[in-house]
């Protein structure tokens, strides 16, 4: 009877833990299903680098470059801006900051990722994007940017959390080796504790880059959505997310279109796939050692 | 005899919690100074005053004065300048994750020596005298996360001396060796003690009788006896040191 049960029980785990695999193929596959189709009679070439998205246009224009670059812009500028703050609050929370005031910061990042995005994306709107527009002297404060900062927000708990991790993992004898030899704090964070959590942060930043690249509501609200090529970080974008999600509701399911934006999906999947695949990488090359 | 270090009516807490009761006593230059005594009976917070590495243990807080060559060093010590002149070795071995040289050349890098050469110099003698150039001079660019338990030991012996302190603190430094690798050590401490005021603390009463001049024996938080190392093994004024080194209990 034992036997039995032992059996049932590593059977419903076994199950369990494949079952998140298969759902990742399975969504894979029908991305793929879907995406493809659009392959049929329009270029892989002509969707990657074509510089115009005119969805409706006859004949209709599924160049993504302009969503490339859009989510590129936005991405790119909050990572700029989350990851040497999420690094420096590591730092701040791990290696300096003790007792309450350690707890009330860490309690103070894991709020910050419990907000929904909706939520911040909206207070972006009110706040950011006036300020940005008067700071700037632009004719619209929906302009990457704003999304960038917003992002910054978004991203940070992730940087953080997953960055502090690492420098709790790093042996306690480390830094008394290095106190010890009458190195001060900084010396210790910047010549041992940092060079050790390495990986560890870099797979913070690249998990951080992902969060970033697959949020849609809160881009969506204040970036612009102009689906052109942006010549710099202060015009409006229009990202591959919020394409996706803005757009799917018109599509007549079937229609080219429809494949499009499917096709769009595919990029966008293995684009946070390939991050996600190096943070992995980066974070066992670690414990390899 | 020179005094070196000053020990003054030193009580020391964590989160208000007693560790060492109105110590005093003196330490002179170039002896070798054991210190034993049973678990939990203060000998590390001790040892880990005379250098501030209490600094970093949640709730520590301290009375009265330690003083290293008549300046205190609570008060007219900068730290750093403090934990290069009054060097520790811990009980387990902390290398640094980085080469066997650059581990050797930390200390001096941050104290301001940039000379490839002169770090060379440095890293050569302070290997030597820690008995452990033969072992490593080809593997001075290998981790030094690769070496043997007592290699690392010596190895954080040897980066010790690098930074050209004045007293070397040994915190239980043989706990986790075997004898070969102790007995290299305690002989290493002998040699050092031409140059150095060193500071053993240990579980092991042999290697105290071995190594040091003089003994101080500590018993939950209190210095009980210190003398030389002969006496305190053989006529101990105390009847809890005569206890404690004859076996009976700690």
């Amino acid at each position: 009877m034992r036997r039995y049960y032992e059996r049932v029980v590593e059977g419903l785990v076994f199950a369990s833990g494949m079952a998140s695999i298969i759902f990742v193929i399975l969504i894979f596959v029908f991305l793929l299903k879907e995406g493809l189709m659009l392959f049929r009679e329009f270029s892989v070439i002509k969707f990657l680098l074509g510089k115009h998205w005119y969805p409706i246009s006859e004949p209709p224009q599924f160049g993504t470059l302009p969503l490339i670059l859009g989510s590129l812009w936005v991405t790119l500028g909050a990572t700029a801006i989350s990851v040497p703050l999420g690094i420096a609050c590591a730092i701040f929370i791990g290696e300096i900051a003790s007792g309450w005031l350690r707890e009330v910061l860490k309690a103070g990042v894991e709020l910050l990722a419990a907000i929904p995005s909706i939520v911040l994306g909206f207070i972006g709107l009110v706040t950011l994007v006036p300020l940005v527009k008067n700071m700037f002297g632009l004719s619209t404060g929906l302009t990457a940017f704003s999304g960038s900062v917003m992002l910054a927000f978004m991203a940070m708990p992730t940087i953080v959390s997953i960055m502090e991790d690492a420098l709790n993992l790093v042996p306690k004898t480390y830094r008394e080796g290095s106190i010890a030899m009458g190195a001060t704090k900084w010396q210790t964070i910047r010549r041992i504790i940092l060079p050790s959590a390495a990986s560890g942060i870099i797979a913070a930043v690249m998990l951080g880059f992902g969060r970033v690249i697959g949020e849609t509501m809160a881009v969506m609200m204040i970036t612009g959505n102009a689906a052109v090529i942006p010549k710099s970080i202060f015009q409006p974008v229009r990202t591959m997310t919020a394409t996706i999600a803005a757009e799917m509701g018109e599509t007549v399911q079937g229609s080219d279109h429809y494949f499009a934006l499917f096709a769009v999906a595919i990029l966008l999947f293995v684009i946070t796939f390939a991050v996600n695949f190096l943070a992995d990488w980066f974070l066992h090359r670690k414990k390899a050692r | 005899m020179v005094e070196k270090i000053q020990v003054q009516d030193l009580s020391a807490y964590y989160d208000g919690a007693l560790a060492l009761k109105k110590v005093n006593l003196t330490i002179y230059d170039h002896e070798i100074l054991g210190i034993i005594g049973p678990a939990n009976s203060g000998k590390t917070t001790f040892l880990r005053t005379l250098n501030r590495m209490n600094d970093f243990s949640p709730g520590f807080s301290y009375e009265g004065s330690v003083r290293i060559d008549g300046k205190d060093v609570y008060r007219d010590w900068e730290v750093p300048q403090l934990r290069k002149s009054v060097g520790m070795v811990f009980a387990i071995p902390t290398p640094l994750p980085i080469t066997v040289f650059e581990n050797l050349a930390y200390g001096p890098r941050r104290h301001g020596i940039r000379s490839r050469k002169r770090l060379s110099e440095i890293v050569e003698r302070s290997l030597k005298a820690a008995f452990l150039w033969d072992e490593v001079k080809d593997r001075l660019h290998e981790s030094a996360m690769k070496l043997s338990g007592g290699q690392q030991q010596r190895l954080c012996i040897a980066r010790t001396l690098a930074a050209e302190p004045e007293v070397i603190l040994f915190d239980e430094p043989c706990s986790g060796l075997d004898p070969i690798s102790t007995a290299k050590i305690e002989e290493a401490m002998r040699e050092l003690n031409k140059q150095y005021t060193l500071v053993l603390v240990t579980n092991n009463t042999k290697q105290a009788a071995r190594v040091s001049d003089r003994v101080a024996f500590f018993l939950m938080g209190e210095l009980v006896e210190i003398d030389e190392t002969e006496k305190v093994f053989t006529i101990p004024k105390d009847e809890r040191t005569e206890g404690y080194v004859s076996g009976r209990y700690g």
